[in-house]
Order: structure tokens, then C-alpha cells, then sequence
């Protein structure tokens, strides 16, 4: 068993640094903080953390960074509250002295670590939260996203429907401040991209509380010709079941935001509906660049699972990292801030740069359509939409974060 | 708008309606016989679709018969009430001589664990279950196409009443449960095993959840976070309807069912504050629900549960009181993170202490204490972040804005006593939760806002512990010489017996109404403090969650001690803390310590000082 031996050599390796000391000992690894809901949302945390040890240990293999030195993630479950999470950011920089923090998941706990971070000046690399808020209004120097926020991913699926004769819209949304504001992006662009199309409806059920038949009632009532759907994880379920059997979606455009993500399609299973237009992640369809072949093939290798979209932001997360570190050269957070502004790298979905004016990157993700493949729903005709395409207009950027 | 879709959204809300109805029949059964504000029964209902979504499919893999499907629903129901019968053996029936809140506790240990064994045994996938063979279909009702099974739901629900009825008035069983209901205390004395009457009693509340949560399968998947999205309004149900009563469970669900169905044409956003507020409306209008009955105890002296004789500390009290008050102000020597954890058990402590202030002193449950917190909170968040004023001020302002809405709210609060005024407090602290959330344009919505720091002097770790140390200790010195003084012994005495404090000539409203402004102000300034320290509010400090968990310390530390609370606010922390970084299931471990010290420290923390030093609490 190769994993045995690893381990007791690196148990020796340790036993002969002690014996070492201090003259010989190897350079300290260089500690990075992550924080996220491990327990309230594993569905998508555990992937991503997964995808993020083996993306350290791929960099701990080719030499590691800044001329040697390894890199080591320290995970913290941040409570899924902000109370909780800031106190976990302060043990996270105080206890476990980690050179700066990564990670959180839903947007007000995100939102409360971008602030503590530009309190305390350590960088923080918000991957998951979605809110514009966090690189727009409340922008801070310190603060920087990866993944494309509700208005990019937003104005992605609004350019695939650019054109169509479908007037007459209904948009159903999980009520806080993602639904909210995906609603609020939508009713933007929409007049931009078709032309005389109006809302005709909107219904804001509580998240995780969708009442799916009053729901899709009061949508079909509405005789909308298209639907907007933001819900997502268990009501998502619950709406399409519904809205499948009282035909709510038949003879009507889709467009439905993150369904495409196999932690939300793996479990609409045979009830996936078909030509949703969705954003996603249809790892298996993924042909350039080869990387990322090869870490999918790597993901399965290891972990006898399927690579979902939280895995593959964690694994970019950890390439931008070190690519970050290599650059900085510096521990310094001020350094790694200046080097992080339009800092390119090259990922497994290829480039991704973190643009200096909002601290926006842009990675991008897969637009498509759903469609059943024996028991298990996936994505066709998807493409790569790449953020850098869909960031938000300069001059908005300027207006918004004037205050930061 | 047609005929037809109303129809057709009507018949959505009779659906919604009895599945409502299956599970809080089954909780409001078990509230009336054990007395037990049962917390889990929103565990069995996720684990009756847990084990549905497992043997349901095995099943069904035998012969696609709707015989089967629902032979598959039963078993789980009845496999679920196993459960339930586990949780009394081995728990609940334990702690049946301690306070009834305690139990409270217990059972919300219970829920920790089961969240964290859930994810544990299924994974965190959410967990789609089959149609229903012969039930996938949508049937025409004039144009509009309606669900098959959920026009099969509609009968459910009936059904189950008529079972339900036919057990309470044709079976040795449920005569008992009836009695007990009415009269627990009378039911022991006439010789009737109560042991077995508890286990059969959860055994019926448990399978009921399960079997509400088997039906679901078809409809929503099976996920971690069911629990939770249930519970809080199968209380709503069983509280409108009247505690204890089945028929009045039936009512209050056909009546929140379609006020959602036609809510969401109304006010899409706010739906989910519907239900509180015809809660609230309800409460106030009919004090013990639309079918409920006082409680047959309240006028009967009973051995109260809470602080009796309030004494002054002897030598080893001072003792331990120097002792923690010593290394309170000697944490900066330690690190710079348990300075950290120190500011925040200092705020925990205090909005214990006016928790039992109101629980332990006043016999006031608050189930809705965090609303008080969160409000002063946003009072000095806003404060900072719209007025731009400094700290100082905005620190001055937290407990005016918690004592003003504790004084608003608890206008009507005291009106009411035992359950009725815990539900009530939950029914406040959910409105002010849901216009916290909404109002984005003040509030910043669920996002909440940031930048809610102290000013220069007080901005370091330490110089932020030593402030709150100073503010903290100084209002719970002041809380204490309260409960000690002449207001504090007349809280006691409206608690003990509302009716001798009356004809003494005590205003008992009056008194209990300026306790509840009082703690709402001493929870107020904790939540300014706890704002400071976290640099940014956000409505979870309103939250449910967040009220379990101060119950959850002041039942740890000790209601029936003044100074427990503190004891309990520091270990439930402690214990958080010690946990989260350890593992991903901290919850399961944080469940489990609170089932540990239930169990060992029945009379909590101050109860075992007590015993300890030799004499009773």
C-alpha cells in the first residue's frame, strides 16, 4: 500500500528534521486559512475541500512554492453564521498563524469576513459567496472573489436567450439576498436582450420552504411564455416535481440559474427536465484544455467520486494560490494584495485573472441546455462562457466602490 | 382570475394543509400528555423521509404496486416511532422529575445529533424518493391539471383524524392519553403506569412525524435541513390550534394551509411571516389557542421551577465569583484568540442572565430572547453605519431599542402565561426577524450590514474585553441586586401564584411588563456589545437558533440559580469552541455534551455547586 509507506517515510522525514534541528530543517510550509460550511452545506463544501488537498499536494509535488516551500490548507467549518465565522477567521490568523484566509459560502457570512478581513488588513480570497455586493458596494482592498457573482452568471443565461420571441415572463426565486438579486440582474437585462419583454410575475418562496404547489400555481396562472428560476438544492426538486406533473413547463422557455451544477442536478435524477437553459458544469463534456482532464481523472482516482462544480472551484482556488505566492514571492499581505491585482493564471479551465478594478476573477462556467441521459440528468450544446466576457461595466465598478 | 385556478389553488392548500396536519398532530399529542416542548419531532420527521427514500425504492424493486409503496410509508412511520421509544427509554424518561424545560434541552440535543447522524449515514446529497405507482399522474380539474397524489394527500389528512379519534375515544389507550392531557398529576395518583403511557405516547408522536415525513417522499427529497424548515411551523400549527388538541391542529392547518396558497398571490415575499402573524393575532385574540383549554394546573400551587430564595453569596461562592471575575481580566495574558472567545462568553453571559432574569426570577419562558439581542444590535449597528455616529452613543442606544421593543412586544407577552406566552415571544421574535430581513433598504436585508467597529481607543482585542468586561459585569451586578430587591421578589411571587399576588394587591401585569422591558434593555446592550466585537450585523442575531441557544445555557447553568447562567453561558460556548475546529461534526459532539451534562447535571451547573457545597440550590 503506497499511501502506508508515504506515511511512514514522511514520519521518518519528521524524526530526522527533529533530530536535525535546527540547522538542516526544511523551510516552513506556508499555512493558508480556509473557512466554510463544512457541516450546514457538505454537499457542495466536501468536494471542494477535497478538490483543494489535492490540488496542495499537486503543488507539494512539483517543488512546492516560492522556491520550495510547501503549502498547507488549515479548514475551519465557519458556523455558517457570521458570528461564527469571524471568530473563526481571528483563531484561524491568531492561533493557527496562517498567512491569510480563504473560503465561505453563503453571502452574509461572506460579506462579515470581507469586512473583518480589511479590519485586521489579511487578505481574504472570497471563493464562494455570489453577491455583487462583496466586489461592488462593499468592496474592500482586501477582499477578492473567484467565482463569477449572480450578475455574471445572470447575464450569461439572459445572452442565451438574446433574440427569442418570448415575451411575456415569470421569474421564481428563493427569498434572501442571491434570489433577490439574480431577480433584480434579470429584470435589467432582459429589456436589452428581448426587446418589449415584460414580467408578468414573481414569487419569492423562503428558501428551503418552497410551497411548490401554491408556487407553480400562482406561475401558471400568469400564462407567462418563459420562466427565470433561481431555487436551487431541495426546493428545486420539489418545484420541478411539481411543475412536471401540473405541466407548468411544457411549451415554455426555461432559463434557470446553477441547475446545471451536478450538486443540483445529481439529485433531480429522472425528473431533469429537458432544454432548461442552465448554467453549469458538465465535467465529462469538458475537452480543452487537457488539463483538466487530467484532474478530473485524478479527482475520481482519489476520492471514488465524481469531481462536482464546488470541486472544481477549489481546485482553481489552489492554482491561483500558488501561482499568487510564486509571483509575491512575500508573505507580506500588502504584497500579496498588489500582486493579486490582474494576476493570470493558468488554470484546468484555462486563464483566470483576478481584475484589479473589483477584484473580480474571471472564471467563467458552462452554459447549456438539460437534457436526461438514461437515470441522470447532464447538459448539451454547453459552452464555456468566460467571465472575463460578462465582468461588470468599468464605469459601474468606479460608481460602486467609490466608498471602499 | 378563473374560477378554475382558484379551485385548483384552493385544493394546493388542502394538500399543504393535511400534511401539515399528519405531523403536528403527532406533536401536539405528545406536548399534551408529556408536557415536553418536543424540539426533535422535526428530527423524526426528516428521519421518516430518510428511511422512506432507503426501503421505499428497495421495495418497490419487488413489484411497482402502490400496495407497496405505501406498506413501505407505514414502516417507515412505524420504524420512526421506534426511534421516538429510544429517545423516551433512554432520555427523556430520565429527567421527568427536573424541570419541564429541561427537557426542552434534551430534546434539542437530540436534534444536534440527528442532524449530524443523518449526514453521517446518507451522505449530504439530498435524496430523491419515487412517485407513487399509480399516483404520478395529474388529473383535470376543469383546465387546470392538478397532482393525483396530492389529491390523495387531501384525504390523508381526514383519515388521519378519524384514526386519531377513533384511538382516543374507543381504546383504554387513548382515554389515558385524554386524561393525561387534561390532568397529568391526577392520572399518576389514580395508579396509571405512567411510564407506559410516555413511551406509548412518543411511540404515536414520533410514527406520526415519520409518517408525515414518508408522504413527503414524492414531493420534496429527501434533505439535510428538513428538520429544521418543519418544526418551527408544526409549532405554529399546534399553538393556533390549542395545545394538546387534535381537532384544533386540524383547524389551525386547514387555516395556515390556504392562507399560504393565497398568500403567495398576495404577498409573494412575505409568506413565511403569514403564519406568525395570524399566530400572534390568534394568541392575543384567544389566549390558549382556537381549541385549547387553560391548563389545568394554573391555578393550582405547584412547586415552582426557578430561583425560590435568592440569597447572598457565602464564603466559596465569593470565592468562585473573585476567582472567574480574576481570569476574566487576566485573558491577555494567555493569547490574543482567547481574549477573543473571553469578550464573547462576557456578551453570552449577559443576555443569559436577562433570559433568567425573565425565566428563572419572572416564570417568563422567552423562547424569542434573540430578538431582543438582534434588535439592540441593529440599533447601534445602524447607528454607526446610516447615522455615523461612534460607538459610545450607539452603545447608549442598544438597550434603549432592546427595552423598547421588549416594552412593545411584552405589552401583549404578559397578557399570557406558560407555553402560550413562550410561543408568543417566538411569534414577535420571527416578526421583527422578517421585517429585519425584508426591509433591505435600512436593514440591508439578510446580507446585513458591515462596519460596525469601535472607536480608536477601543478598538484593540484587549481594550475591546476590558469595555465589555466593565459594561457587562456592572449589568449583571445590577440585574442581581434586582432579583434580590423588592421588584425581584415580586416577580417571584406573580410567578409562584398570580392569583395570591393579586389579592395582596400586586399589579402582577404591571410588574411582569417592566421585568420583560428590563431584560429586553439588558439583552439590547449585550447585542450592541456582541456587534462591536463581530464588526457587522446580519438578522441571524434575530434568529430562532440563536434564542435555542440561550435557553439552551441558562437551562445548563441553572434556572433555579441567580448567577448560574454565567456558569452556563461560559461552558456552552467552552464546549462550541472546543468542537468546531476539531471535526466537520461539531454538532454531533456539541449534542451529545449537552445530553452528557443533562444527564449528570440534572438541576444544571449551579444545581451541582449546590449539591456540592451540601445544601440545596
Amino acid at each position: 500500500m503506497p499511501r502506508f509507506s508515504l506515511s511512514r517515510r514522511a514520519l521518518g522525514a519528521t524524526g530526522l528534521a527533529l533530530l536535525a534541528r535546527p540547522g538542516l530543517a526544511q523551510p516552513a510550509p506556508i499555512r493558508i486559512g480556509e473557512l466554510n460550511s463544512y457541516a450546514r452545506m457538505a454537499a457542495f463544501a466536501v468536494p471542494y475541500r477535497n478538490a483543494m488537498q489535492l490540488a496542495q499536494d499537486a503543488v507539494n509535488a512539483a517543488g512546492g512554492v516560492m522556491g520550495g516551500r510547501r503549502i498547507e490548507f488549515v479548514f475551519r467549518d465557519d458556523g455558517s453564521t457570521p458570528g461564527d465565522a469571524v471568530r473563526v477567521a481571528e483563531e484561524l490568523l491568531t492561533r493557527e498563524n496562517v498567512a491569510f484566509i480563504a473560503g465561505t459560502f453563503l453571502s452574509n457570512v461572506g460579506l462579515a469576513v470581507a469586512d473583518f478581513a480589511n479590519q485586521r488588513k489579511r487578505l481574504f480570497l472570497a471563493t464562494e459567496p455570489l453577491t455583487d455586493a462583496i466586489t461592488m458596494a462593499q468592496g474592500n482592498r482586501y477582499t477578492w472573489r473567484v467565482r463569477p457573482s449572480t450578475f455574471m452568471q445572470t447575464k450569461m443565461l439572459v445572452e442565451a436567450i438574446r433574440g427569442r420571441n418570448v415575451k411575456r415572463w415569470a421569474i421564481v426565486a428563493p427569498n434572501y439576498e442571491y434570489g433577490q438579486s439574480a431577480a433584480a440582474n434579470f429584470k435589467r437585462l432582459l429589456p436589452g436582450a428581448i426587446p418589449g419583454a415584460e414580467i408578468v410575475a414573481e414569487q419569492f418562496p423562503a428558501l428551503g420552504r418552497v410551497d411548490a404547489g401554491a408556487t407553480v400555481g400562482a406561475l401558471g396562472a400568469s400564462r407567462p411564455d418563459g420562466i427565470f428560476n433561481v431555487l436551487f438544492g431541495a426546493d428545486l426538486t420539489a418545484f420541478v416535481r411539481e411543475g412536471n406533473t401540473r405541466g407548468l413547463f411544457e411549451r415554455r422557455t426555461v432559463v434557470s440559474l446553477l441547475t446545471g451544477e451536478p450538486e443540483y442536478m445529481i439529485p433531480l435524477g429522472e425528473e431533469t427536465p429537458e432544454g432548461w437553459i442552465v448554467t453549469g458544469y458538465p465535467w465529462e463534456q469538458v475537452e480543452t484544455p487537457p488539463a483538466h482532464k487530467a484532474y478530473v481523472d485524478a479527482y475520481r482516482a482519489r476520492f471514488n467520486d465524481t469531481p462536482r462544480k464546488g470541486s472544481l472551484l477549489g481546485y482553481v482556488t489552489v492554482q491561483i494560490i500558488a501561482n499568487l505566492l510564486n509571483k509575491a514571492n512575500s508573505l507580506d499581505n500588502e504584497a500579496l494584495i498588489d500582486a493579486l491585482a490582474d494576476l493570470r493564471t493558468d488554470t484546468v479551465v484555462g486563464p483566470v485573472t483576478m481584475r484589479g478594478l473589483d477584484h473580480q476573477g474571471t472564471l467563467g462556467t458552462w452554459v447549456g441546455e438539460t437534457t436526461l441521459r438514461g437515470r441522470q440528468g447532464t447538459m448539451k450544446n454547453a459552452r464555456y462562457a468566460d467571465g472575463a466576457d460578462y465582468l461588470f461595466p468599468e464605469d459601474e465598478v468606479r460608481a460602486a466602490r467609490r466608498s471602499a | 382570475m378563473e374560477w378554475s385556478f382558484l379551485l385548483v389553488q384552493a385544493l394546493s392548500g388542502l394538500a399543504s394543509a393535511s400534511s401539515l396536519f399528519v405531523i403536528a398532530s403527532g406533536l401536539t399529542i405528545v406536548f399534551g400528555v408529556t408536557r415536553i416542548v418536543n424540539f426533535a419531532h422535526g428530527s423524526f420527521y426528516m428521519l421518516g423521509a430518510y428511511v422512506a427514500v432507503t426501503l421505499v425504492p428497495w421495495l418497490l424493486e419487488f413489484d411497482r404496486s402502490p400496495w407497496l409503496f405505501f406498506a413501505g410509508v407505514l414502516v417507515s412511520a412505524v420504524v420512526v416511532g421506534l426511534f421516538g421509544v429510544l429517545m423516551e427509554v433512554t432520555l427523556l424518561r430520565r429527567i421527568y422529575r427536573v424541570p419541564e424545560l429541561f427537557q426542552l434541552l434534551a430534546t434539542f440535543g437530540v436534534v444536534l445529533i440527528v442532524q449530524d447522524l443523518v449526514l453521517l449515514a446518507w451522505g449530504p446529497v439530498d435524496i430523491p424518493g419515487p412517485r407513487a405507482p399509480g399516483l404520478r399522474h395529474g388529473v383535470y380539474i376543469l383546465d387546470q391539471r392538478f397532482p393525483a397524489y396530492e389529491l390523495f394527500l387531501i384525504f390523508v389528512g381526514p383519515a388521519v383524524l378519524a384514526l386519531l379519534w377513533l384511538l382516543m375515544h374507543r381504546t383504554r389507550f387513548g382515554v389515558l392519553i385524554r386524561a393525561a392531557t387534561q390532568d397529568r398529576e391526577m392520572v399518576g395518583a389514580l395508579g396509571v403506569n405512567q411510564a407506559m403511557l410516555f413511551t406509548g405516547t412518543l411511540f404515536l408522536g414520533a410514527a406520526l412525524a415519520g409518517l408525515g415525513g414518508a408522504l413527503q417522499i414524492p414531493r420534496v427529497s429527501a434533505n439535510p435541513q428538513m428538520d429544521l424548515s418543519v418544526i418551527t411551523e408544526a409549532f405554529v400549527v399546534t399553538v393556533i390550534g390549542g395545545m394538546g388538541s387534535v381537532p384544533g391542529a386540524f383547524l389551525a392547518a386547514l387555516l395556515i394551509g390556504q392562507l399560504q396558497a393565497f398568500g403567495v398571490l398576495v404577498f409573494p415575499k412575505i409568506t413565511l411571516v403569514l403564519v406568525f402573524l395570524l399566530m400572534a393575532a390568534v394568541l392575543v385574540v384567544k389566549p390558549w389557542g382556537l381549541l385549547g383549554r387553560p391548563e389545568a394546573a394554573a391555578g393550582r400551587a405547584v412547586l415552582p421551577e426557578g430561583i425560590l430564595d435568592p440569597r447572598p453569596l457565602d464564603l466559596a461562592g465569593k470565592l468562585l465569583a473573585a476567582v472567574a471575575l480574576l481570569g476574566v481580566l487576566a485573558l491577555p495574558l494567555l493569547d490574543a484568540y482567547a481574549v477573543k472567545v473571553g469578550t464573547e462568553v462576557l456578551v453570552l453571559a449577559l443576555a443569559a442572565f436577562s433570559l433568567n432574569f425573565l425565566v428563572g426570577n419572572g416564570g417568563i419562558v422567552s423562547f424569542g430572547h434573540a430578538a431582543y439581542f438582534g434588535l439592540g444590535a441593529y440599533g447601534a449597528g445602524l447607528l454607526v453605519t446610516r447615522a455615523g455616529l461612534p460607538m459610545e452613543p450607539a452603545l447608549v442606544a442598544a438597550p434603549i431599542v432592546g427595552g423598547a421593543s421588549a416594552a412593545l412586544f411584552g405589552f401583549f407577552v404578559v397578557r399570557l402565561s406558560g407555553i402560550y406566552l413562550a410561543m408568543l415571544t417566538l411569534a414577535f421574535a420571527q416578526i421583527a426577524y422578517a421585517v429585519v430581513f425584508q426591509w433591505v433598504e435600512v436593514t440591508g436585508g439578510d446580507n446585513g450590514l458591515v462596519g460596525v467597529w469601535p472607536s480608536a481607543w477601543a478598538a484593540s482585542r484587549e481594550a475591546y474585553h476590558y469595555l465589555t468586561a466593565a459594561v457587562t459585569v456592572a449589568a449583571i451586578v445590577f440585574l442581581r441586586r434586582v432579583i434580590h430587591a423588592p421588584f425581584g421578589a415580586t416577580l417571584r411571587a406573580a410567578r409562584d401564584s398570580a392569583q395570591r399576588a393579586d389579592a395582596i394587591g400586586v399589579d402582577v401585569r404591571m410588574h411582569r411588563w417592566l421585568g420583560f422591558t428590563l431584560a429586553g434593555a439588558a439583552a439590547g446592550l449585550a447585542g450592541g456589545l456582541y456587534a462591536f466585537s463581530k464588526g457587522s450585523i446580519d438578522p441571524t442575531l434575530l434568529g430562532i437558533p440563536l434564542s435555542v441557544d440561550f435557553l439552551s445555557m441558562i437551562l445548563l447553568g441553572g434556572i433555579q440559580s441567580v448567577l448560574g447562567s454565567i456558569a452556563g453561558a461560559a461552558a456552552f460556548h467552552a464546549v462550541k469552541d472546543f468542537f468546531m475546529p476539531l471535526t466537520d461534526h461539531w454538532r454531533l459532539f456539541l449534542g451529545l455534551s449537552i445530553i452528557a451534562m443533562v444527564l449528570i447535571f440534572p438541576r444544571g451547573l449551579a444545581g451541582a455547586w449546590a449539591s456540592l457545597r451540601g445544601r440545596a440550590a
